[in-house]
């Protein structure tokens, strides 16, 4: 990995009133690569996420993101707070698929994805347009452009808020937990369109409990646990030789609920 | 008799299916038809109701003015009361200025806490309190100064009174619409990089605009009769009018009647309009029931005649 730093965090700390959530997160994200955040639920994961487009705000410690710390312009040695428009400049860098997809329940599936590029980049309609609809086919729904998000299934829906979050052109994309809400049999479309934009060197970084796509996908791990990341390293060494304890317990338990999918194969530890 | 029926439709095929009677429906349905005759009979029979004078004042010009006048309050009083009670729900949402929701607060404790009535008459007579009203620096100079009595107008004095009382009923309306929209709804739009108010305009508001509407509905029906309190404060609207008719002719009833078929008349306009506003604001909501309906039909719904659906509320 020798691509530029997009996201430099050393340290970082967040509490919600007196609990704290974030006890010292150190990591690096460099331009190109795929970072999977996994760990139990409740280790920070999603909030670490949403700190690297200020969704939340920072207890203590450094984070920059393309090289600016979230909410702030740094001028000597000082910290400056900065404006909601500036702050929403900073945020047009950075994409977001969430969870629960939160596409805009009153538009159409076009509609979400213009909305972006036209009221924040003042991109030209027809051109917003014409580049909205490249991005449904290269996911799969150019049919479905005028499909409210109720009409749509979950995945569909997910693939939707993809093309969204790509449709503003980010330096980087974080995926919270993409397909935990998606029926099974939906998760595989969310995860073949996912696997597309890491070939394509996007930048991303995917909190996700699916661990054969980080094997596959993930250019490193990230293990959190209790607000702490316990392990990092490539997929080869994280997720097929963890070297910690409460790496390998939460490795065969996710494991073990996953009957259905890849036996604990041994071959992988090979490589 | 019993009726028998062996069609594809009963539950189960190939056998007879014996219907029930619904005794007690025939029953009901009976009662009903004989009240109603006797409502439409005592109508009709009765004539101190005086139909022929409500057919001629019905369009004359005194009772026209009066419509065209409750028609002005219900607007201006709406518009201020709708304005306004945006600003007041937002104030009163103000995460980080404890001081401004606590205004809103206290705005809305005190116009919802006090009688219409008593507030329009306070507004009435706004010069007994304030002689002079003026704009200037607070504590400074004043660059207009006007006297209260000649300022502040009857029409004056009633649109402000239904239209900062409204405005405690719109706040808690709207504010009620914003909280319905999902948390969700507004980290996507900060996340493609709109800012808050951006975020609120292109995002939060026309998705809470279909919870606020039918209240909102209503409200303008509420308005359009609360702006007959009016008439006490001499503002020459619909039923003052009919009262100025009735206290030269003495014909009471009929220009009570005449008043309250306009009533009837422009409140079931409202009711159709927000059907309409209604159906544009619930885009990619799965409630499309009305849509494949005849008008006539729809048009019953609307009015609160028929079987109602979901959401109607007026």
């Amino acid at each position: 990995m020798d691509g530029e730093v997009v996201v430099h965090a050393e340290n970082v700390t967040k509490s919600f009133g007196s609990v704290p959530v974030l006890k010292g997160v150190s990591l690096e994200v460099r331009r190109g690569e795929v970072l999977c955040l996994m760990g139990s639920s409740g280790s920070g994961k999603s909030t670490f996420l949403r700190c690297i487009n200020r969704l939340e705000t920072i207890s203590s410690g450094d984070l920059y993101v393309c090289g600016e710390p979230p909410g702030y312009r740094v001028s000597g040695s000082r910290h400056y707070e900065l404006s909601e428009r500036e702050i929403a400049r900073q945020r047009m860098r950075v994409g977001m698929v969430f969870q629960h997809f939160n596409l805009f329940r009153n538009k159409t599936a076009l509609e979400n994805v213009m909305e972006g590029p036209v009221q924040v980049k003042h991109i030209d309609r027809s051109e917003a347009k014409r580049h909205a609809l490249e991005l449904l086919t290269s996911v799969g729904l150019g049919a479905r452009a005028l499909a409210y998000p109720n009409q749509l299934s979950g995945g569909q829906q997910q693939r939707v808020a993809i093309a969204r979050a790509l449709a503003m052109d980010p330096e980087l994309i974080l995926f919270d937990e993409p397909t935990s809400a998606l029926d099974p049999e939906l998760v595989g479309e969310v995860l073949a369109v996912m696997r597309k934009l890491a070939h394509r060197g996007l930048t991303m970084i995917v909190v996700t409990h699916e661990i054969s796509f980080a094997r596959e996908v993930a250019d490193n791990v990230a293990f959190l646990d209790d607000g702490k990341v316990i392990e990092m390293g490539p997929p080869r060494d994280v997720l097929w030789n963890p070297r910690q304890h409460r790496t390998k317990e939460f490795l065969s338990r996710i494991l073990a609920d996953d009957r259905a999918g890849l036996p604990v194969d041994t071959d992988g530890t090979a490589g | 008799m019993v009726q028998t029926v062996s069609n594809s439709n009963a539950a189960s095929v190939g056998h007879s299916v014996v219907r029930r009677k619904h005794v007690g429906r025939w029953i009901l349905t009976i009662i009903c038809l004989v009240l109603l005759s006797m409502l439409v009979h005592a109508l009709i029979v009765n004539d101190r109701f005086g139909w022929s004078t409500v057919a001629d004042q019905f369009f004359s010009s005194f009772i026209l003015k009066g419509v065209g006048m409750t028609l002005v309050l219900t607007s201006l009083s709406m518009a201020i009361g709708i304005v306004l009670g945006v600003v007041l729900a937002l104030m009163r949402m103000a995460e980080h200025n404890y001081l401004v929701a606590a205004l809103a607060g206290g705005y809305i404790w005190f116009f919802r806490g006090t009688p219409l009535l008593v507030q329009l008459i306070f507004w009435y007579n706004i010069a007994t309190l304030y002689p002079r009203l003026s704009i200037g620096i607070p504590y400074g100079p004043e660059f207009v100064s006007a006297n209260a009595n000649t300022l502040v107008t009857p029409v004056m004095a009633a649109v402000f009174g239904l239209g900062l009382n409204e405005a405690a009923y719109m706040a808690e309306i709207v504010r009620g619409g914003l909280l319905s929209v999902d948390r969700g709804q507004v980290e996507a739009a900060l996340a493609v990089g709109m800012t808050p108010s951006k975020t609120m305009r292109r995002v939060v508001l026309p998705q809470a605009m279909r919870v606020i509407i039918p209240p909102t509905g209503n409200s303008v029906i509420g308005m359009l009769k609360f702006s007959a309190l009016a008439s006490v404060i001499s503002v020459a609207e619909l039923l003052d009018s009919a009262q100025l008719i009735y206290a030269r002719t003495f014909e009471t009833i009929p220009l009570l009647v005449v008043a309250s078929l306009w009533y009837l008349v422009l409140s079931s306009a409202f009711s159709v309009g927000q059907y309409y506003i209604e159906r544009h604001f619930g885009r990619g909501t799965s409630s499309s029931s009305g849509v494949s309906a005849s008008l006539g039909r729809r048009v019953a719904r609307v009015l609160g005649f028929g079987r109602r659906t979901g959401l109607q509320a007026a």
